[in-house]
Formats: C-alpha cells, sequence, structure tokens
C-alpha cells in the first residue's frame, strides 16, 4: 500500500483510492455544474425580456427540467460525495472508504446515467419537459418518449447514491481511529452520516414512483389515473416524500462544510457542538413528516394541511439553532476573512434569507399566494445556491491546498466571491418581487410589469456564470502550481486531516492515529 | 403608452435609469412596473393573507436584525486585523434553551391566525353560485352550475405581440377572449377539475390557488367586494402553453350579472339552433380559419405544419387528406394513440366543429373539396 | 461500536485493493441494460441486443465480483474489520430494500384508504363523484372502476373479473397464497435451522436443510407464476385490471422478484457449500447475508399476504 497511483488513464477506471474518486467526483459534478448552468443561462436569456425570442416554450420546459434534474443529481450531490470521499476517511484516521472497489462503481455509474439523461435533448420529441420534479400525469400520458430514459437514469443514479451512501456509513461505523468516538466526529462527518441515513431511506422510494411512472406509461397501470381508481396526486405524495429529505441531502453536509471552516478562522471552537449535531438530527427526523407543504394547493382535508404547516414551521427552531451558534462562534473570536470564510459568512447570511421565505412559505394560507411563483423559486435557489454551492466552494478553496499541496490565489479566490456574491443577489432577490407581484414560475413569457425584476435576474445570472469561469480558472492554477501549502495550511485547524502533508499522500492513515 | 420593444442596450440603460428616477418620462401608466409586494386583493379572505404575509415578513425582518446585526457586530469588531485575541468559550445549555424556546414562541404566535384563515378558505358551504372550472391544455373552461351556460376561455393576445412583431398591449398575456362573470357581494363557489394534466386556478387578487386535478374535484370559493377586472393565471406546469393561459374574472353588479347570464342563455339556445342550418363553403371556411387559429393553431401551427411528434401536421396529414369520417371522429373524439390531440366534441359547437373540419381539409393545399355542415357533425356524434 | 486501542491490529489490517476493473465494466453492463430496456419499451429494433448483452455483461461481471471477494477471504485478506464493512453494508442494503416496498404499500394505502373514497364521492374531497364519476361507489378491490361506473360499456380503463382477496377462513385450504405463506415461512425456519447446523459445523445437516430451503424457494416461485397466469387467462386480473390490478400486481411482482434472487442466492451459497466446502462455522457471512435477505423477503411477505391478500 506504500506506493502511489498507477500512471496512465486506467489509473481513474480501475481505481479504488477515495482521494481519486473524491477528485472524479468533483470534477464531474463541476462539469454538470457548468452544463446546468448553461440550461440555466438559456432561460434567463429567454427571460431577459417579455416576448419569445431565444428558444420556443417547448425547449423553454425542456430547459427548465433539465436545469433542476443536472444541477440536483449531477452537480449538488455529487460534489458532496466527492467531498465526502475526500475528507471522511482523512478526518476518521482511516485509510480508505470501507468498500474501496463498490465506491468506484458509485461514481462510474454516474457518468452514463448523465450521458443518457442529456441524451434525450437529441431525441425526437425533445428531453423531459415537465419539470424536475415530474408531475403525473404530465410526465406519463402527456410524456414525450424519452421519459423512458429519464426514468432508467433515475433509475441507475439512484442506485449510485445508495451504494454511496452505504460506503458512507460503513465508514463512519467502522472505520473511525481508536479513540475517535461518535462525538469526537468532526460536523462534516455527523452531517454526513445523518444525510446517508436520509439518501438510503430516500432513493428506494424516488425509484419506486418512477416505477409507477414507467408501468402507467408502458404496461397500462393506473396509479395516477382517476379513470383506473388511482390518482395523480399519489405521484405527489410518493415524490416528495422522496424530495423533501432529498433537499436535506443537499443541505446538511453543507451545515457540516461550514462547521469546519467558521471555526478555523474565527480561531474560536465552534460553539454548542453537541447541539449541532441535535438539531441536524432533527432537522433529518422532520423532513420525513413535512413533504406535503409542497401540496398545500393540491386540496388536501384541512387537517392535513394543519399538520404538515405545523410539521414544517417546527423545522425552523433546529434550523435557527444552527445559524445562532454559528453566529456565537465567531463571537469574540479573532477572525480573518480568506475566501472559504467569506463563503461560509455569505453562507450563512443568505442561507438564513431563504430560511426565512421558507418559514414565510410553510405558513399555508400565505402559500396559496406563493405558490408556484417565483418567490418559491427565490426561496429554494437562496437555499440551494448559497447554501449548497457556496458551501461546497468554500469547502474546496478550504480543501484545496492539502489535496494539491499549493495555495490557491487569494486575490482570484477573494474576486470570484465578490462577483459571485453580487450576481447571486441580483439574480435571485428581485425574484422575490416577481414572484410576489404575481409572476408564475416555469413560464417562457410574462406581461410587462414583470420585466423589470426579470431584466435584473438575466443580468446577474451571466455575471454569477462568469464568476464560475474564474473559479475553474484559480482551481486548475493551484493544481499546477502557486504557493507551496504547509501541512497545517491555515492558523491551528482543528481535525486530523491537517496532520497529514500537503499536498495529502495518496494513502494516509495506513497506520490509524490514537486519538485522545 | 404602450410597452415597446427596445433595443437591449437602452432597455438596460433604463432599467439603470428607472432604478434611480422611478417611472418618470416613462409613463406606462397601465403596466405596474417594479411591484415589490404581494396584492391585498379584493376580498376578506385575501386581506387576511396579506396580513399573516406582513406579520411574518416583519418577525423575519426582526430576526434578521438581531441576528444579522450581531455578526455584522462580530464581524467588525472581533477581527484579527484589529488585533482581537480569540476567547475560547464554546458551550452554553441556557443560551441553547433560550434560542429554542424563544423561536417556538413565535411560531405558536403565527400559527393561531394562520389557522385561523384556512379553516376559513377551507368553508366552501353555503355559496350563493357554483362555478365548475375545468383545466385543458391550454385554456379554462367555465360552467355555470344549473344555468346552462358554459363556454371557453382562452388567451386572446395576438401572436404578433408575442412574436414581438407588434408592440406589446398593456394586459399582454393576461387578456382573454371571454372573461369569467361574477357577481359581487356573493359566495361563489368554484369546483376545480381538469381534462388532461394538472393545472392549478390562480388569481392574485381573491387569493384563489387551487390545482385542478383530472378525475378530482377541489372546492374554492370566493366574494368580492368591488367590481373590477381581476387577471391571474395557471400556476402548475401543464405543458408547453402553460404560460399562455391566463385567467379573466370580471366582477360586477348584481343586476348586470344577471343580466349577462340570461344574454349568454340566449346565445346557447341560438347557438344550438344553428346546428340545424345548412352554410356555405365560404361562411364554413372563413369560419373555420378563425376557429383553427384559436384552438387548433397552438399545437398545428398557423401554417398547419405542427411540430412533429407530438403534434402533426395538418397539411398534407393523411388524416384531413384521408376519408372524412376519420377526420370527423379525431376532431370528435381525439386520437387514440397521441393523448395530446383531445376529443374537441363537447369542446367545440357543432357550426364551430363543421367549419374547422371543412376549413382543415381544404387550408394548407389539402384541397379536397368538402364542405362539411353542422348536421354532418351531429350524425357524426351519434355514431 | 466505539474503538478502543486493541483493534488498532485490526485497523491496520484492513485490505484496500489496489486497483479494480470490476466496477467500471459493471457500470458499462449497467448502462447498457437500461440503455437496453429503455430502447426496447420505444419500440427500437435494437433495445433487445443491448438489453440482453448489457444483462449478460452485468451478470458476468458480478459473479466475477464475488469471485474475487470469496477468494479474498479465503486467502486471509479480510480483517474481522473488514468483515465488519460487509456485514453493515448488507444491513443497510436490506434497509434500502424495505423502503423501496415501502413506496408501494403506502401507495396502496393512499389509493384504497384515501383516493377512493374521495372518487366515490367522501368529504370535502369528494364533490366531483356527482359530476366526474357519477355512480362510482369504493370498494376495495376495486372491481368497478371509476370509468366503468361513469361510462358503462365504453370504458377503457376496467377493473378486474375476480380478485386475490380473502376467499373466507373456511376456504383456505384451496387457496393458494394460503399455501404460499405456508411455505415462505416454513423456508424461513428451515433456513434458520441451516444456520444453526453450520455454526455447531454440521456441514451435512447444513446442506441438507439449506437444500429444502431453496427447494420451498423455488415451490414458492412456480406457486406464484400458477397463480398470475390463472390471475390473467381465468380471473381476468391483469396489469391492466384498474388500480387493484397495478397495485396487486406491483407489489406481488417485486416480491417475486425478491424471492427469486434470494433463491438464487441461496443456491449459490448450496453449491458453494456442496461443491467447494465454503463457510466455517466461525465465518460465513455469505451465507448469513444470503439468509438475512431470506428473512427479509419473509417479512415483505406476511405484511403482503396480510393487506393484499387476507384485508384485501
Amino acid at each position: 500500500m506504500a506506493h502511489g497511483p498507477a500512471k496512465g488513464f486506467t489509473r481513474w477506471l480501475y481505481t479504488t483510492n477515495h482521494k481519486d474518486i473524491g477528485s472524479m467526483y468533483l470534477w464531474f459534478s463541476f462539469a454538470m455544474f457548468l452544463l446546468g448552468g448553461v440550461f440555466a443561462l438559456v432561460i434567463r436569456a429567454e427571460l431577459f425580456e417579455p416576448g419569445l425570442q431565444i428558444v420556443e416554450p417547448e425547449l423553454f420546459n425542456q430547459m427548465t427540467t433539465m436545469h433542476g434534474l443536472v444541477m440536483v443529481f449531477g452537480a449538488v450531490m455529487p460534489a458532496f460525495v466527492g467531498l465526502a470521499n475526500w475528507m471522511i476517511p482523512m478526518m476518521l484516521g482511516a485509510p480508505d472508504m470501507a468498500l474501496p472497489r463498490m465506491n468506484n462503481w458509485s461514481f462510474w455509474i454516474l457518468p452514463f446515467a448523465f450521458a443518457m439523461m442529456t441524451s434525450t435533448l437529441f431525441m425526437e420529441g425533445g428531453a423531459p419537459n415537465f419539470g424536475w420534479t415530474f408531475y403525473a400525469p404530465l410526465s406519463t400520458t402527456y410524456a414525450p418518449p424519452s421519459v423512458t430514459f429519464f426514468i432508467f437514469a433515475v433509475h441507475i443514479m439512484g442506485a449510485s447514491s445508495i451504494m454511496g451512501a452505504i460506503n458512507i456509513i460503513a465508514t463512519i461505523m467502522n472505520m473511525r481511529a481508536p479513540g475517535m468516538t461518535y462525538m469526537k466526529m468532526p460536523l462534516f462527518v455527523w452531517t454526513w452520516f445523518i444525510t446517508a441515513y436520509l439518501l438510503i431511506a430516500v432513493m428506494p422510494v424516488l425509484a419506486g414512483v418512477v416505477t409507477m411512472m414507467l408501468f402507467d406509461i408502458h404496461f397500462g397501470t393506473s396509479f395516477f389515473d382517476a379513470a383506473g381508481g388511482g390518482d395523480p396526486v399519489l405521484f405527489q405524495h410518493v415524490f416528495w416524500f422522496f424530495g423533501h429529505p432529498e433537499v436535506y441531502i443537499m443541505i446538511l453536509p453543507a451545515f457540516g462544510i461550514v462547521s469546519a471552516i467558521i471555526p478555523t478562522f474565527a480561531r474560536k471552537p465552534l460553539f454548542g457542538y453537541s447541539s449541532m449535531v441535535y438539531a441536524t438530527a432533527s432537522i433529518a427526523f422532520l423532513s420525513f413528516v413535512v413533504w406535503a407543504h409542497h401540496m398545500f394547493t393540491v386540496g388536501m382535508p384541512l387537517a392535513g394541511e394543519l399538520a404538515f404547516m405545523y410539521m414544517t414551521m417546527l423545522i425552523a427552531v433546529p434550523t435557527g439553532v444552527k445559524v445562532f451558534n454559528w453566529v456565537t462562534t465567531m463571537f469574540k473570536g479573532s477572525m480573518t476573512f480568506e475566501t472559504p470564510m467569506l463563503f461560509s459568512i455569505a453562507f450563512v447570511i443568505l442561507f438564513s434569507i431563504g430560511g426565512f421565505s421558507g418559514l414565510m412559505l410553510a405558513i399555508a394560507p400565505a402559500d396559496f399566494q406563493y405558490h408556484d411563483t417565483y418567490f418559491v423559486v427565490a426561496h429554494f435557489h437562496y437555499v440551494l445556491v448559497p447554501g449548497a454551492i457556496f458551501s461546497i466552494t468554500a469547502g474546496v478553496y478550504y480543501w484545496l491546498p492539502k489535496w494539491c499541496g499549493n495555495m490557491y490565489n487569494e486575490t482570484m479566490g477573494k474576486t470570484h466571491f465578490w462577483t459571485a456574491f453580487i450576481g447571486l443577489n441580483l439574480t435571485f432577490f428581485p425574484m422575490h418581487f416577481a414572484g410576489l407581484s404575481g409572476m408564475p414560475r416555469r413560464i417562457p413569457d410574462y406581461n410587462m410589469m414583470f420585466a423589470d425584476w426579470n431584466m435584473i435576474s438575466s443580468v446577474g445570472a451571466f455575471l454569477f456564470g462568469a464568476a464560475q469561469i474564474l473559479f475553474l480558472f484559480n482551481v486548475i492554477a493551484t493544481i499546477r502550481g502557486g504557493k507551496k501549502a504547509t501541512d497545517e495550511v491555515w492558523e491551528n485547524p482543528e481535525g486530523l486531516e491537517w496532520t497529514v502533508a500537503s499536498p495529502a499522500p495518496y494513502h494516509t492513515f495506513s497506520k490509524p492515529p490514537q486519538v485522545s | 403608452m404602450l410597452y415597446r420593444a427596445r433595443s437591449l442596450l437602452s432597455r438596460l440603460l433604463a432599467v439603470c435609469l428607472m432604478a434611480a428616477v422611478p417611472m418618470q418620462s416613462m409613463a406606462e401608466k397601465e403596466v405596474e412596473r417594479w411591484g415589490l409586494n404581494m396584492t391585498e386583493g379584493v376580498t376578506t379572505v385575501s386581506r387576511d393573507i396579506f396580513g399573516l404575509h406582513m406579520n411574518i415578513l416583519w418577525w423575519c425582518v426582526g430576526i434578521g436584525v438581531v441576528v444579522f446585526g450581531v455578526m455584522f457586530y462580530t464581524m467588525l469588531a472581533h477581527r484579527k486585523s484589529k488585533g482581537a485575541k480569540a476567547e475560547n468559550f464554546h458551550e452554553s445549555t441556557t443560551l441553547e434553551i433560550i434560542w429554542t424556546v424563544i423561536p417556538f414562541v413565535i411560531l405558536i404566535i403565527m400559527a393561531i391566525p394562520a389557522t385561523t384563515t384556512l379553516k376559513q378558505i377551507y368553508d366552501t358551504e353555503e355559496a350563493d353560485m357554483d362555478v365548475v372550472i375545468t383545466g385543458y391544455q391550454w385554456k379554462w373552461k367555465y360552467e355555470y352550475l344549473g344555468q346552462d351556460v358554459s363556454f371557453f376561455s382562452l388567451l386572446s393576445t395576438p401572436i404578433e405581440e408575442i412574436q414581438n412583431l407588434k408592440e406589446k398591449n398593456p394586459n399582454y398575456l393576461l387578456e382573454v377572449d371571454e372573461p369569467l362573470v361574477i357577481p359581487i357581494n356573493k359566495k361563489v363557489r368554484f369546483l376545480i377539475t381538469a381534462n388532461d394534466v394538472i393545472h392549478s386556478w390562480w388569481v392574485p387578487d381573491l387569493a384563489v390557488k387551487k390545482d385542478a386535478i383530472p378525475g378530482f374535484m377541489n372546492a374554492a370559493w370566493t366574494r368580492v367586494d368591488e367590481p373590477g377586472i381581476y387577471r391571474g393565471q395557471c400556476a402548475e406546469l401543464c405543458g408547453k402553453d402553460h404560460g399562455f393561459m391566463p385567467i379573466v374574472v370580471k366582477a360586477v353588479p348584481q343586476e348586470e350579472y344577471d343580466q349577462w347570464i340570461s344574454e349568454r342563455r340566449e346565445m346557447a339556445a341560438k347557438l344550438k339552433a344553428m346546428a340545424n342550418q345548412t352554410f356555405s363553403f365560404d361562411e364554413l371556411y372563413s369560419k373555420g380559419e378563425q376557429v383553427y387559429n384559436t384552438v387548433c393553431a397552438a399545437c398545428h401551427q398557423a401554417n398547419g405544419e405542427g411540430i412533429p411528434p407530438t403534434f402533426p401536421a395538418i397539411k398534407g396529414s393523411p388524416v384531413a387528406t384521408g376519408p372524412l369520417a376519420g377526420h370527423m371522429d379525431m376532431v370528435i373524439n381525439g386520437s387514440r394513440t397521441n393523448p395530446a390531440m383531445a376529443a374537441f366534441g363537447d369542446q367545440l359547437s357543432e357550426v364551430d366543429l363543421a367549419a374547422v373540419v371543412t376549413f382543415q381539409r381544404n387550408a394548407f393545399g389539402n384541397n379536397m373539396g368538402d364542405t362539411i355542415q353542422p348536421i354532418d357533425v351531429l350524425k357524426a356524434k351519434q355514431q | 461500536m466505539s474503538s478502543n486501542q486493541d483493534n488498532a491490529v485490526e485497523h491496520e489490517e484492513y485490505y484496500v485493493p489496489e486497483q479494480s476493473k470490476l466496477p467500471i465494466f459493471a457500470s458499462i453492463g449497467l448502462f447498457l441494460t437500461v440503455w437496453g430496456a429503455a430502447n426496447w419499451l420505444n419500440g427500437n429494433a435494437n433495445g433487445p441486443m443491448y438489453f440482453f448483452g448489457g444483462s449478460l455483461m452485468f451478470a458476468f461481471v458480478l459473479w466475477n465480483w464475488f469471485s474475487i471477494v470469496i477468494s479474498e477471504n479465503i486467502q486471509g485478506l479480510n480483517s474481522p474489520q473488514l468483515k465488519k464493512s460487509y456485514v453493515i453494508g448488507m444491513a443497510w442494503f436490506i434497509f434500502s430494500e424495505v423502503m423501496f416496498f415501502a413506496a408501494f404499500f403506502g401507495a396502496l394505502f393512499y389509493v384504497r384508504s384515501l383516493a377512493g373514497p374521495w372518487l366515490a364521492g367522501e368529504g370535502e374531497q369528494g364533490l366531483g363523484n356527482d359530476i366526474l364519476w357519477p355512480g362510482y361507489e369504493h370498494e376495495w378491490p376495486v372491481m368497478t372502476t371509476p370509468d366503468m361506473a361513469a361510462n358503462g360499456d365504453s370504458a377503457t380503463m376496467r377493473g378486474p373479473e375476480q380478485n386475490m382477496s380473502n376467499p373466507g377462513l373456511a376456504n383456505w385450504l384451496g387457496w393458494l397464497p394460503f399455501w404460499n405463506t405456508a411455505i415462505l415461512l416454513t423456508s424461513s425456519v428451515t433456513c434458520h435451522i441451516a444456520h444453526g447446523a453450520l455454526k455447531k459445523d454440521n456441514r451435512r445437516q447444513f446442506n441438507l436443510w439449506l437444500g429444502l430451503t431453496v427447494l420451498l424457494g423455488i415451490g414458492f416461485i412456480i406457486l406464484q407464476i400458477e397463480e398470475y397466469v390463472h390471475a390473467y387467462n381465468e380471473m381476468g386480473l391483469t396489469l391492466e385490471s384498474g388500480i387493484y390490478g397495478a397495485t396487486f400486481f406491483l407489489l406481488t411482482g417485486f416480491h417475486g422478484a425478491h424471492v427469486t434472487l434470494g433463491t438464487f442466492m441461496l443456491l449459490v451459497m448450496l453449491l458453494r457449500s456442496v461443491l467447494k466446502g465454503h463457510f466455517k462455522s466461525s465465518d460465513h457471512f455469505g451465507f448469513e447475508s444470503a439468509s438475512w435477505y431470506w428473512h427479509f423477503v419473509d417479512v415483505v411477505w406476511v405484511g403482503l399476504f396480510l393487506y393484499v391478500y387476507v384485508f384485501g
């Protein structure tokens, strides 16, 4: 085990090394991020002003659908798995992931799944055009033929996620170095532990619901057809039983990353470690009983409506605890503002804004006015872009020197941050206003009263897109050279990953360290 | 003044200018731009909802100010460059309890009025009248229960405006050929369903948004205070023209409503009688062109070339140039293999059906030479 | 579960294979399988070729994969800690399977107890009954679909002519699902006895009881096929028989597929034991995981038997 990576391209095909696999996940997710971003820019270009100018409505719907699917399943989830692969074994003092070959399999399914998904764009009838939530019967009886390919792509990427999650759970349960008790694990490990549990619980449900779709489409069943005794709303219930935990899957690891970064740059230990763990667990638990808040307007019985409203409001409590803990961690620290910290602070502020609009959306009567408008689009982009994307970016800047042994260019990093920060807020903040003044989501054209906010959003989106090119450039430049990083990289950061050399050797902790 | 399509640059410039000097020269009074907030609407429920919305918004702002205030203070005061030395505290059960309990209490304060309003929204009992609303790809049908009045409501914005060939009017994409007319100060119950996929009937000023689910019926209600025209849109992705199926509600005083409904009833009777009349080819053809452009062109396109494979061409189509019976069957009963082709037998009058089939068989170079009379349609329907 | 110093030695020996061709070829095989399946379903002529080619490749890779894992264990590469990873992996895999079935059970509950009554006019949600589905009354199993109730003979969504539900306790002896339940429950017991025999190093007993389990599994599958043939040919009960047919066939069908896989797993374990003398009283997680799977399949059946058949 002493030797380094194999030579040539087959290194990546055959590897079992968690660092190789982590890198592949990260690169894959960045590629998907750019692809999904291109789809988003097509949308924003069309919405730049009223009228139909760039794409026809059919293609517009395909763009919104593919943008959502690619970002959720192709960019955010694999990026977190990539970070987990790189960091969890190093944070636990483990030699690798628990099941290294399965680890590589989990990764390599993804490029095939997304090749299949993207190929639908070139099929007769076009790509899936029913939104990333693919509500039946628009996605069944009325769907283009490519929906079959979409269903199978979801199946295999689900298999990939489940295997990835099992691997992470096995690693955490079984590979901790001596002395590394559960309550000593870094929060990133904890949040991933809970995320992996969510993944294993809900990805099979997603598989179930797409299977029902497949049978409705090809084998004449009537799950989502009232004529045969089924119900289109059944689809939504099953989908959101998956979907709500899914949105936490996309945010819990972010909590972990930020909880690692803020203490480092505040030079002060994380405030309320154990309450962070309990809060994460409560959020995960609650995520199973709030799904129908996505469906307040489907006509549920009043009792259901009330129950889901109350449960949803409850989520604000543990989420609040987390934000308060982060702020208190900074309080009376000795702060510096390197790029990872900038992204983390932006995370806390903007994610909180997303949380506020989430709380507003939880109020069922008010949701009748917000539901399916740009207010919702603003809400979940505030949660996902500064939430998931910013935390991933922060994590990359934070650990990149450890991965490749070089410091990134701080000026470029900060420029990246400010461009992204301004671009993001320009893009998504006006969407609150557009939505509140009555603009429905997923429309390719709109009345002039929404024109100004949309124009600002579109300009912001292109700015945000440009910022990512800077990111790519910075990362590549850092991998190729730059100032050598020390083993600690930052000032007294906490965690086992900082006790190994920079760049981290191909195999770390072949002999487990003793954690006191 | 109407909205004009300007060059990108000047539009951008305008946006920047307007941000600084709101509205000045472009007195586009008819389009309310830069809308910031939810409408208060014109019903008790809509005002209650607006109240809830503002209430929770201010709570959020308050919490935000406190939390971000502390955070920004910290970021300014406790920075290393200012010589701040980090303290080491990292646990306080008291604090954790405090910031668990306080939000919890705020939530309870929020939940109480929300519950009251929700119960009110759900109370659809004792309505003065019922309207069945059915969502179709991509139009709405309104049926006044027990009144023998029912009609479709379609987008009336000219295609040229959508394609930027003509100036956009202030109600761009928010206008229909036939609005839903309801009396003011009456509890109107909407029974909402759909014919194909899920739609959602939403009028912000009434604060009514309910999904239209095929095979199920949802109830909602409203009682409008002020006469006026209230506009909304479909709020659930329903396919290609989801963005092009607006809703217009015209609320009028009772007398005006009574007059309107009796006129509609007469019209319906007249239309029925017309089914027995005979028309000339030219009459049918020009009527058919009209029907085609409002009903068929969304999918089959104005030039008859369609968007294959989902929306096949009419031009040279094996159906439109094949046996008449097959063509009538397709239009009346819909396609058995392609759900995108709906059954129009119940959606259009016999006259309209006869006209549109006549048009399709003779337009776009199809030149079949047939003339179809309403009575032929009646016969075909009975088969 | 907390670590302590004395298992430091185990950590040291954690086996991380350097490289492996298995994952990439497994991915290609899996991809070709689903690519073929999707093409096949969409009526493209080359679909079956990809599907079968891919499946063969996938099966071949998995066969190799398991062979390699087994031979690694025999070579002594697997430390106790590594074995625990397999145990954890299998346990969580079964949990994911539980959730897969939960989706279908949940769907059944929803249409049966909520959506069905609504379609029949119950409560605020049932307003549409008079207008959309006049005459529809909800009963489970749904024999008369809403479409049939409203449109009579011209209905396209038709219910079954007969259903599979409980014929009354007196008739259980002639009721196939009852025998299937008996078979599957017995097989769980025989599987457990086999496991006990293995722990006592009684190879003959192990093979005997395991062989019996496999036979019972095959018996179940045969009866299930018999039931399906009967349903299709004589009861007018098909996938297309409204919501009852849909839920019935998807739940029992996926269960049947799991029984088939479980039987195959146990058969492989039997052959490994009989032909190769694999498994030791102290080291037999291959068999144990197959037996876990078998018990899981059994538990799902009990749920099915109760919810789909007895109180169906």
